[in-house]
C-alpha cells in the first residue's frame, strides 16, 4: 500500500505543477496563448485521472490561468471534487479554486452544499476555516438558506478562529438570506463582547457594514458601541465604531453630546492619524445636530462650535500638509461640511483654490467637489472664470470632461439660484462648445435648452447666439473627434426654430440649417433640422408677406423645395418622414402663392402654441384617482387567438396601457364625467382631503400666459449682438462695473440716510464686502418652474434603488422574534427527496449521531449559551424605549431631570398600552441545535384587572426539553408598567398530580419561587421555571400567584394567572425524511384517527403553514392538494398527519403510537381553524 | 467593504487578483488593465487614493494603492472602509508577505500565487477585513503549511526534491524587490493590534 503510494507520487513528480506552468508560460512569450493551449490539453487529461492528487495540481494550475483571464467554469466540477477530498491540502486548493471561479448562476453550486456542511462541522479547525473563507466568496440565496443554521452554530464555537470566520461570513449570509437577519442578530449581538479581539472586531466589522445602510435599526445597539469605543484599544475596531457613530449621529441627537468627550480624548491620545482623522470627521457629523430643534443648551453650543471650528482649523492644516495623503482626505471631509456648514468652508475659499493647480488628479477632483457648495452669487462668476483657465490647461480629457461638467453643475444648482446674469452663462456655454472630444455634448446641449425654454428674459440673447452656433457648425462637424459636442448643434437648431421671432436673420440661419453638410450628422440631429426648418419657413412667410414682398416669399419656398430632397433621401427613417412631409408641404404652400394666395397665417398655426417645461419625474408622480384599478381589465381579457395576432404589434407594448385608457374615456365618456362629480362631491366633503387650491389650478391652465409676471430691463451696457462667438470673460468685467456703480448708489442714499438718521446705527455695507443680497441681478428673470401635475405625490423613494441587496436588510431587530422566524435547521426541501438512497444515508446520519456524541463539555457550553441568550432577549422593545434605555445606562451621572423626563414619557405610554395584551414569541437557538427545541406558543394570560398595580406577563414560552422527557421550560417575561419599583416578587403555581414546579431542594411543595430581579418601572425581564410533567398526553391548566411589593408603599401585591399547556407545545418541529416517514406507518404500531374541517377557505400551503406554526410539524412531502406531516413529542411519541383538502373541506388522517394525545392535538388544530 | 484586491507589476502584468463580487474573466481583465492604467500615470509622490474608473466602481468607491518597487498594491473599497487604515492594511500584506517568504520579491509572488492567496484569506475574508494582526496571520498561515508538510508525509519528498531540482535552472532574475530597503512613506500609523 505505502509502497503504491511512493508509486503514485512519483509517476505525479514529473506532472507539470504550478511552478512548471509559470516557467513554461515565461519562457513562451512569443506563443503564450498556444502554449498555454496545449496546457489546458493536459490539464484535460489530468482531470480525467482518478487520483485525487494529480485533480488538485491540475485545478491549482486552472486557477493561475484564471487569473490571466481563461474562462476555467467547465471544470467546476472538478473543482467540486477537489473540494470534497479528505486531505486539507487539496481541500484548500479545491477551495480556493472555487472561491475564484463560481458564482451564483454557477450550476455545480448546489452540489456542494452537504460537502460544505460536513466541512463545516469538522474536527480540524482549518477544514472550516477553508470552507467558509471559500463559502464567503460564491454563497447563494440557496446555500445561505441552507447553511445558515449551521453557520449561526459555529459563531459560538470554542476556537476564536472559526468564530470570528463565522461571525464575518454571517453578512454575507444575510445579504443573501436577509430572514436570516433577525434570528441570528442576538447572537451577533453577543459576540460584540465577546473575548476574543479578533471575533469581537469581526462582530464590530458586520455591524457597522449593516448599520451604514439602515442605521435607524442599529440605534438600539448606541450604548454597547459606546462602552466598546471607550474600552478597546483596537484602532481598527474604534474606527470602525467611530464610523458608525457618524451614521447614528443625525438620527439620536443626544448622541453628538455624549460622543464629544470620548472623541475629544480620542484626539488628544491617539498618535493614529488614521484614527484622528475618523474622529475629527465624527465630530463633524455630530455637530450638524446643533442646527436641529433639539438646541442644547447655549454655552454647550458655543464649546461645540468652538471645538468645531478647531476641527476645520485641525483640516486646514492637514491640506496644508505636504503629505498629498492627508491632503486628499482633508478636502473630502471638508466636502462633508460644506453640506452642513458652508459658511466655515467659504473661508479656505483660497486654499482651495489653489488645490486646484496641484499637480495629482485625485485632489484636482476633490476641490473640485468642493467648489460646488462654496459658490455664491458674488463668486460664481470668478471662479467659473477660473475653472474655464482650467478647462484651456488640461491634459487629460477625463479631467476637462469633470470640468466641464462641474462648471455646469455649479451654475445650474439649485435652479441657476447663483446666477445673476445668464447672458454670461449662455456665452460660457457656447465657450465650452469649443472643446476638443468631449463626451458632454448633450450636457451643454440641455442646458442651452433649459435656459432659453425657462428664462423668458434670455431668448433674444440665446436665439442669436444659436444662430452664430448654426452658421459655424462647419467648425463642429468637420472633425471627427469632435463628435460628441456637435450634439449642441441639436440644441442650436431647435432653439433657433422655436424662438424664430427673436431671430435677426432669419434667411441666413435657414440656409444655415439648409446646407447639404448637415447631412454628415447623426440622424437624430438631422430630424431637428428640418423640422426646425419648417419653423423657420413659416416665421419667415409671416415677415415676408407682412412686407408685401412676394417675390421673397417665393423665393423662400424655392430654397426649401430645393434642399428638401437631400434629407428626402435619408437613411434616417425619422428625418426622411419629417423631409418628405415638409417638402410636400411647401410644395403646396408654393402652388398657393403662385396663385396669389396669402397662407403665411396658416402655415403659422401649425407651430402655434408655446412648450412648456415639465419636470423630469410629472408623470410618474401623477396620483392614481381615487377607484382606479390600473390593473383591471377595462374589456373582456382579448381571447388567445386575438393576442397572437396583436404579436408583431409588439414594438408598442409599451404604450398599449396608454391606448386602453384613451379607448375607456372614449367608450364611457358620460359615465366617466358623472363618477368624476361624484368624487368631487366626495373629496369636497372630505376634511381630510386636502384639496387643490384653484389658484393653482389656474396657474397651470394659463402656464403660457406667465407674461404677467414683470420681464426684463436689459442692460443696455451690454451689446445686444456679439460679433463672432462671445467672450465670457467681458461679462464679469461689465458685471463688476455694474455691481460697482449700484454699490456707489447705494452707498449715496445711504449717506442720505444717515444724514437724515444721524442717531441710527450704520450697516456695515460700506466697509465690509457687500452680501449676497445686495447683488441684484443684471436681469429680472423669472424662471419658469417645471410643470408638475395637479396633486402630485411628493415621493422621496425615487432615487433608491430597488434592487439594492441592502434594502432587504432594513428589519426592525428590535421586534422580539417571533415563532415563524427561525433559521431552516436542515430539513428536506423537494429537490432532496429525489437523492439516492445512499446519499441520503448520508446526510441523515451525522444528525442522528449528534445527540449521541454530544460530550458533557459540550452540554456545558450549551448552557453558557443559553445565559447569553437571555441576556440578549431582554426586550428592549420600541424605539422610544430604546432612548429610555440610553439614558438608564447612561443617565446615572446626570441630574434628575431626565427622570422626570422619563417618567413622564412611562405615563404617556402607559395611557397609550392601557394593558394590552401582547403576543411575543420568543426564539432560542441553541448552539446544540437539536437537543432542546424550542416551542413556545402556549400562551395563557388573563388581563387582571389590578388596580394599583400595572405589571403584567407580556409572555410566556413554554419549551420542551427533549433530554429529559419529563421537563418543560417556561419563560416568562415580565413588564413593569407602573411607575414604582417591585421588589421582592415571587412566582407560585399550584401543582397539580400530573405537573410540578421544579423548586429548589429543600423548600416545601407550596412555596413561591422568588424571581431573580427586581423591576424598575418600565423594564421588562425574563425569568424560567422547569415543570416536571408526569403524562403529556393531555393539555392542561395551571392556576398560579405572582407576589410582589411595591418599593415606596412597600405593600405586599398579588396577581393571579393561570398556565395554560396545550399538547402542542409538548410537540418538537423534527424534520422527517418521506422514506422514514413511509416505515413509521408501515410499522404498524399507530393508531388511526381523523377528523374533517369544513369551510376552511385558504390557500393549502398556508392551512400548511398553518399547522407548521402553531402546532410544530413539519412537511414531509407535498403532492398537489394533499401532504403528509410528521413531528414529535418532547417523550419521543410519533404524530404523523396525511391532511387533503377538496374544496372547502379539509380532511386530516393522523396517526400516532398514543391515542389521547393524537385526540387532543387535534382538537386543538381544530380550534386554530375555527377561529380563522 | 472591499471590492476588490490586485496586484500587478510595473507592466500591468496581473500578479494576483481576487474580486469580491463576480466579474466575468474579460470585465475582470478590463478592470485589471484599466487599474493599471490609472495608477502607473501617476507620479510617485501623490496621494494614494484616486477615484475609481469606469468599470469599477462609482461614486462611492475608490482606488487605494501602494507601489512597492516593481509591484502595484491596489485595493478597491468603498466608503465603509477609512482610507488610512487601508493603506495601513496593504503595509500590513506586505510585511506579512515579507515574513512568510523571507524576503519577498516579484518571483515569489509569480510562483506561488497560491500561497499568496492563502495568506491573504487570512487576512481579508468576502471583501471584509478579518485579521490585522500580523503574528496571527502569520502563526494560522504556518500552522497551516505544517498541517500540509504532515499530510504529504514521505510521500511528499520526492517531489519536493524535483520541484528543488527544478528550481535550480530558475532563469536568474535578480531578487530587486526587496521590501525591507525600499523606504516608503507612511503617514505615521502605528502599526494595529
Amino acid at each position: 500500500m505505502a509502497l503504491k503510494i511512493v508509486k503514485g507520487s512519483i509517476d505525479r513528480m514529473f506532472d507539470k505543477n504550478l511552478q512548471d506552468l509559470v516557467r513554461g508560460i515565461r519562457n513562451h512569450k512569443e506563443d503564450e496563448a498556444k502554449y498555454i493551449s496545449t496546457c489546458i490539453d493536459e490539464i484535460k487529461q489530468e482531470l480525467k485521472q482518478d487520483n485525487i492528487a494529480v485533480k488538485a495540481n491540475a485545478v491549482c494550475k486552472l486557477t493561475y490561468l484564471q487569473m490571466l483571464g481563461y474562462d476555467v467554469s467547465w471544470a467546476a466540477f472538478n473543482i467540486v471534487e477537489v473540494m470534497s477530498s479528505s486531505k486539507f491540502t487539496y481541500k484548500r486548493i479545491g477551495y480556493l479554486a472555487a472561491s475564484q471561479c463560481f458564482h451564483e448562476s454557477t450550476d455545480v453550486i448546489m452540489l456542494t452544499t452537504n460537502q460544505i456542511r460536513k466541512d463545516l462541522s469538522s474536527p480540524n479547525q482549518y477544514d472550516t476555516g477553508v470552507a467558509l473563507t471559500g463559502l464567503s466568496c460564491f454563497v447563494t440565496p440557496d446555500l445561505a438558506r441552507d447553511l445558515a443554521n449551521d453557520i449561526m452554530t459555529l459563531m459560538s464555537h470554542t476556537k476564536p478562529y472559526i468564530r470570528k470566520k463565522a461571525v464575518l461570513i454571517m453578512y454575507k449570509v444575510f445579504l443573501k438570506y436577509p430572514e436570516s437577519l433577525r434570528p441570528a442578530f442576538p447572537r451577533l449581538k453577543e459576540k460584540l463582547e465577546d473575548p476574543d479581539p479578533g471575533v469581537q472586531s469581526a462582530a464590530v466589522n458586520v455591524i457597522c457594514e449593516l448599520a451604514r445602510r439602515n442605521p435607524k435599526n442599529y440605534l438600539s445597539l448606541a450604548p454597547l458601541f459606546f462602552k466598546l469605543m471607550t474600552s478597546s484599544t483596537n484602532n481598527w475596531v474604534l474606527i470602525k465604531i467611530i464610523k458608525l457613530f457618524g451614521a447614528l449621529t443625525p438620527l439620536e441627537p443626544r448622541l453628538g453630546k455624549k460622543l464629544i468627550e470620548p472623541l475629544t480624548n480620542l484626539i488628544h491620545s491617539t498618535s493614529a492619524m488614521s484614527l484622528l482623522y475618523e474622529c475629527v470627521n465624527t465630530v463633524i457629523a455630530g455637530h450638524d445636530v446643533n442646527g436641529s430643534p433639539f438646541l442644547p443648551p447655549f454655552s454647550l453650543a458655543l464649546f461645540l462650535f468652538l471645538r468645531f471650528q478647531l476641527c476645520v482649523q485641525k483640516l486646514r492644516i492637514l491640506i496644508e500638509d505636504s503629505d498629498q495623503n492627508l491632503k486628499y482626505l482633508g478636502l473630502l471631509a471638508m466636502s462633508k461640511i460644506l453640506k452642513t456648514h458652508p459658511k466655515s468652508v467659504q473661508s479656505h475659499k483660497d486654499l482651495i483654490l489653489q488645490c486646484l493647480d496641484d499637480k495629482d488628479e485625485s485632489i484636482r477632483l476633490r476641490a473640485l467637489d468642493l467648489l460646488y457648495g462654496m459658490v455664491s452669487k458674488k463668486n460664481l462668476m470668478e471662479i467659473v472664470k477660473k475653472l474655464m483657465l482650467h478647462v484651456d490647461k488640461a491634459e487629460g480629457t477625463t479631467y476637462r470632461d469633470e470640468l466641464l461638467t462641474k462648471i455646469i453643475d455649479i451654475c445650474s444648482q439649485s435652479n441657476y439660484q447663483y446666477i445673476t446674469n445668464f447672458e454670461w452663462y449662455i456665452s460660457i456655454l457656447v465657450e465650452l462648445t469649443r472643446l476638443e472630444g468631449t463626451r458632454h455634448g448633450h450636457l451643454i446641449a440641455s442646458q442651452m435648452l433649459d435656459v432659453a425654454i425657462r428664462v423668458k428674459a434670455i431668448r433674444v440673447f440665446a436665439v442669436a447666439q444659436m444662430a452664430t452656433l448654426l452658421d459655424n457648425a462647419h467648425l463642429m462637424t468637420g472633425n471627427v473627434q469632435r463628435k460628441g459636442i456637435c450634439e449642441v448643434l441639436y440644441a442650436a437648431a431647435w432653439i433657433c426654430g422655436e424662438f424664430s421671432e427673436h431671430l435677426e436673420n432669419p434667411m441666413q440661419t435657414l440656409e444655415a440649417m439648409l446646407r447639404p453638410k448637415v447631412a454628415t450628422l447623426p440622424g437624430h440631429i438631422q430630424a431637428v433640422y428640418v423640422q426646425n426648418a419648417a419653423k423657420l419657413f413659416a416665421t419667415l412667410l409671416k415677415n415676408q408677406e407682412g412686407n408685401t414682398d412676394r417675390t421673397a416669399a417665393q423665393e423662400t419656398s424655392q430654397l426649401m423645395i430645393d434642399r428638401l430632397p437631400l434629407f428626402v433621401q435619408s437613411a434616417n427613417l425619422e428625418v426622411q418622414e419629417r423631409a418628405s412631409c415638409i417638402l410636400q408641404l411647401v410644395k403646396y404652400i408654393q402652388k398657393l402663392q403662385q396663385k396669389d394666395v396669402e397662407v403665411a397665417e396658416e402655415v403659422i398655426a401649425l407651430f402655434a402654441g408655446e412648450l412648456n417645461p415639465v419636470a423630469p419625474k410629472a408623470q410618474k408622480k401623477v396620483p392614481v384617482p381615487e377607484g382606479l384599478d390600473l390593473d383591471a381589465w377595462i374589456n373582456e381579457p382579448p381571447s388567445e387567438s386575438e393576442s397572437e395576432d396583436e404579436q408583431p404589434k409588439a414594438i408598442f407594448a409599451k404604450e398599449e396601457p396608454k391606448h386602453s385608457r384613451a379607448r375607456h374615456t372614449e367608450v364611457d365618456e358620460k359615465e366617466l364625467a358623472k363618477r368624476r362629480e361624484a368624487r368631487k362631491q366626495e373629496q369636497a366633503n372630505n376634511p381630510f382631503y386636502i384639496k387643490a387650491s384653484p389658484s393653482s389650478q389656474k396657474v397651470y391652465q394659463e402656464a403660457p400666459g406667465v407674461e404677467h409676471i414683470p420681464v426684463v430691463q436689459i442692460d443696455l451696457s451690454v451689446p445686444l449682438k456679439v460679433p463672432g462667438l462671445p467672450m465670457s470673460d467681458q461679462y464679469v468685467k461689465l458685471e463688476e462695473e455694474r455691481r460697482q456703480k449700484e454699490r456707489v448708489e447705494k452707498k449715496k442714499k445711504e449717506k442720505k440716510k444717515r444724514k437724515e438718521k444721524r442717531g441710527g446705527r450704520g450697516k456695515k455695507h460700506d466697509s465690509g464686502p457687500e452680501s449676497e443680497e445686495d447683488i441684484t441681478p443684471a436681469h429680472m428673470v423669472d424662471i419658469v418652474t417645471e410643470e408638475m401635475p395637479e396633486n402630485a405625490l411628493p415621493s422621496d423613494d425615487d432615487d433608491k434603488d430597488p434592487n439594492d441587496p441592502h434594502k432587504a436588510l432594513d428589519i426592525d431587530l428590535d421586534k422580539p422574534l417571533a415563532d415563524s422566524e427561525k433559521l431552516p435547521v436542515r430539513s428536506h426541501r423537494a429537490a432532496e427527496a429525489l437523492k439516492s438512497p445512499a446519499e441520503d444515508g448520508d446526510a441523515e446520519s451525522p444528525a442522528s449521531q449528534e445527540p449521541k456524541k454530544k460530550s458533557s463539555k459540550e452540554k456545558r457550553e450549551k448552557k453558557k449559551d443559553k445565559d447569553g441568550d437571555r441576556k440578549v432577549s431582554v426586550k428592549n422593545g420600541n424605539p422610544t424605549r430604546e432612548t429610555a434605555l440610553w439614558m438608564y445606562i447612561y443617565g446615572d451621572k446626570k441630574s434628575s431631570k431626565h427622570k422626570k423626563k422619563k417618567q413622564k414619557r412611562e405615563k404617556e405610554e402607559k395611557e397609550k398600552k392601557k394593558k394590552k395584551k401582547h403576543h411575543h414569541h420568543h426564539h432560542h437557538s441553541d448552539g446544540g441545535g437539536e437537543e432542546s427545541v424550542q416551542n413556545g406558543t402556549v400562551e395563557e394570560e388573563e388581563p387582571l384587572p389590578v388596580s394599583v398595580c400595572h405589571q403584567s406577563f407580556t409572555e410566556i414560552d413554554i419549551q420542551g426539553n427533549l433530554q429529559d422527557g419529563s421537563q418543560v421550560v417556561v419563560s416568562v417575561i415580565f413588564e413593569n408598567k407602573c411607575d414604582n419599583f417591585l421588589k421582592t416578587m415571587e412566582f407560585n403555581v399550584l401543582d397539580s398530580l400530573n405537573s410540578k414546579l421544579q423548586r429548589p431542594e429543600g423548600s416545601g411543595p407550596h412555596d413561591g419561587l422568588s424571581v431573580p430581579f427586581q423591576l424598575p418601572p418600565g423594564v421588562s425581564n425574563e425569568a424560567r421555571f422547569v415543570f416536571t410533567m408526569q403524562s403529556i398526553v393531555m393539555p392542561q391548566k395551571l392556576k398560579g400567584t405572582l407576589t410582589f411589593i411595591i418599593k415606596d408603599s412597600s405593600t405586599h401585591e398579588k396577581l393571579d394567572f393561570k398556565l395554560h399547556f396545550t399538547c402542542s407545545s409538548y410537540l418538537i418541529t423534527t424534520p422527517c425524511y418521506s422514506d422514514a416517514f413511509a416505515k413509521l406507518l408501515e410499522s404498524g404500531d399507530l393508531k388511526c384517527s381523523s377528523v374533517r374541517l369544513e369551510g376552511v377557505n385558504m390557500p393549502f400551503h398556508h392551512l400548511l403553514a398553518r399547522i407548521c406554526f402553531h402546532h410544530h410539524f413539519s412537511v414531509v412531502e407535498r403532492i398537489d392538494s394533499c401532504a403528509s406531516m410528521y413531528s414529535r413529542s418532547i417523550q419521543g411519541h410519533h404524530v404523523c398527519l396525511l391532511v387533503k383538502t377538496s374544496g372547502q373541506t379539509v380532511s386530516i388522517d393522523a396517526k400516532c403510537d398514543e391515542p389521547t394525545l393524537l385526540g387532543n392535538v387535534l382538537d386543538e388544530i381544530k380550534q386554530t381553524f375555527s377561529q380563522c | 467593504m472591499i471590492k476588490a484586491i490586485l496586484i500587478f507589476n510595473n507592466h500591468g502584468k496581473p500578479r494576483l487578483s481576487k474580486f469580491y463580487e463576480h466579474y466575468s474573466e474579460d470585465t475582470e481583465q478590463q478592470i485589471i488593465r484599466e487599474t493599471f492604467h490609472l495608477v502607473s500615470k501617476r507620479d510617485e509622490n501623490v496621494c494614494n487614493f484616486l477615484e475609481g474608473g469606469m468599470l469599477i466602481g462609482g461614486s462611492d468607491y475608490r482606488l487605494i494603492y501602494r507601489h512597492y518597487a516593481t509591484l502595484y498594491f491596489v485595493f478597491c473599497v468603498d466608503s465603509s472602509e477609512s482610507e488610512l487604515g487601508i493603506l495601513d492594511l496593504i503595509q500590513v500584506f506586505v510585511e506579512t508577505l515579507d515574513k512568510c517568504f523571507e524576503n519577498v520579491c516579484e518571483l515569489d509572488l509569480i510562483f506561488h500565487v497560491d500561497k499568496v492567496h492563502n495568506i491573504l484569506a487570512e487576512m481579508v475574508m468576502g471583501g471584509m477585513v478579518l485579521e490585522t494582526n500580523m503574528n496571527e496571520i502569520i502563526t494560522q498561515v504556518d500552522s497551516q503549511n505544517k498541517m500540509e508538510k504532515s499530510e504529504a508525509g514521505i510521500a511528499g519528498a520526492p517531489a519536493r526534491a524535483v520541484s528543488a531540482v527544478k528550481n535550480m535552472n530558475l532563469p536568474e532574475m535578480p531578487r530587486n524587490i526587496n521590501i525591507g530597503d525600499i523606504s516608503i512613506k507612511v503617514p505615521n500609523l502605528p502599526s494595529f493590534k
